[in-house]
């Protein structure tokens, strides 16, 4: 499968993000924000970091590069595309995800792993981990998700919900709700559940050495035929 | 003409630092402070004579980048 990761100005996890979706088999291009046109590709990635430095609000600016109408024609066309952190953020910016991600409610920046609940596993991400519970690592400043309750509701209808913070047994609780999000929301899908956005970092966990692997069992996943 | 724009936080999203500049208010004795939402002002000079015409062109700008309608609204409120 190819592979294609975008580079905005601010971005600093896509060469992470490339390293890991080499390792697992991809072969990955790297795309620069102001390109017009993404070669030919099985997905795209928007990478974590502070794209132009977070201005106006985070993602925004990124949401109005060139590349993003062809993401857009390329999601809309069954394409996959993953956003991590500050791609979730632009992800749900540029209207490809619904809701939005605010300041975290306690203000702080969060460097530390959490434990996720899987909770819906679509056709296309998370199709068959069998683990229910995985560990990944968050940073960010931005990661409370909100939508208002009619949309909620719709999210949840539709098994949107991808990632949900959670105890290490996979208790779904306001105490392991590290930033405020609505719901423990880590991460959602689109309708057709071809787009995900999550704020935990998959790339960050790939070698026991970087304490843990679970994020190598979402690239192994993704390279799986269903 | 300059056109000002103020941003601000729907009623129901949480504002955390709004939150903790009334808290500071408070502790610095300032009393009678029951609530401080924290928003967003620009000041954009448009290259148009007519008021009424800035004031579309502003509300254009504030659809497509100022603010994001999820969370946010805008007031144009004058020109300067």
């Amino acid at each position: 499968m190819k592979s294609s990761v975008i580079i905005f100005p601010g971005s600093n996890c896509d060469r992470d993000m490339a390293i890991a979706l080499e390792k697992f088999g991809f072969k990955n291009s790297m795309i620069w924000h102001n390109d017009t046109k993404i070669p030919k590709t099985d997905l795209v990635v928007l990478p974590g970091g502070f794209s132009y430095g977070d201005y106006l609000r985070t993602g925004s600016i990124a949401a109005k590069s060139k590349i993003i109408s062809e993401v857009i024609n390329f999601a809309n066309s069954g394409g996959l595309v993953l956003g991590v952190c500050n791609g979730f953020q632009l992800l749900t910016e540029s209207g490809l995800l619904p809701g939005v991600l605010l300041r975290n409610k306690y203000l702080r920046f969060i460097c530390s792993n959490v434990y996720l609940n899987i909770k819906n596993n679509s056709k296309y991400f998370f199709k068959k981990i069998k683990k229910k519970t995985i560990e990944l690592h968050i940073a960010h400043n931005d990661g409370c998700y909100y939508i208002d309750k009619e949309h909620i509701k719709k999210l949840e209808d539709k098994n949107q919900i991808a990632l949900e913070y959670c105890g290490q047994d996979g208790k779904v609780s306001e105490e392991f709700n590290p930033n405020g999000s609505l719901n423990n929301i880590a991460g959602i899908y689109n309708e057709k559940q071809n787009i995900l956005g999550m704020m935990p970092h998959p790339e960050r966990m790939i070698e026991p050495i970087l304490s843990g692997e679970d994020g190598s069992l979402f690239f192994k996943d993704l390279l799986t035929k269903n | 003409m300059k056109i000002s724009i103020i941003v601000t936080l729907k009623k129901a999203v949480l504002d955390p630092q709004g939150k903790v500049i009334k808290e500071t208010l408070k502790n610095m004795n300032f009393k009678g402070i029951d609530e401080v939402r924290q928003g967003k002002y620009f000041e954009i000079e448009i290259d148009e004579k007519n008021y009424e015409k800035a004031k579309a062109k502003a509300e254009e700008l504030c659809k497509k980048l100022l603010t994001n309608l999820v969370i946010e609204e805008y007031r144009i409120i004058e020109k300067i």
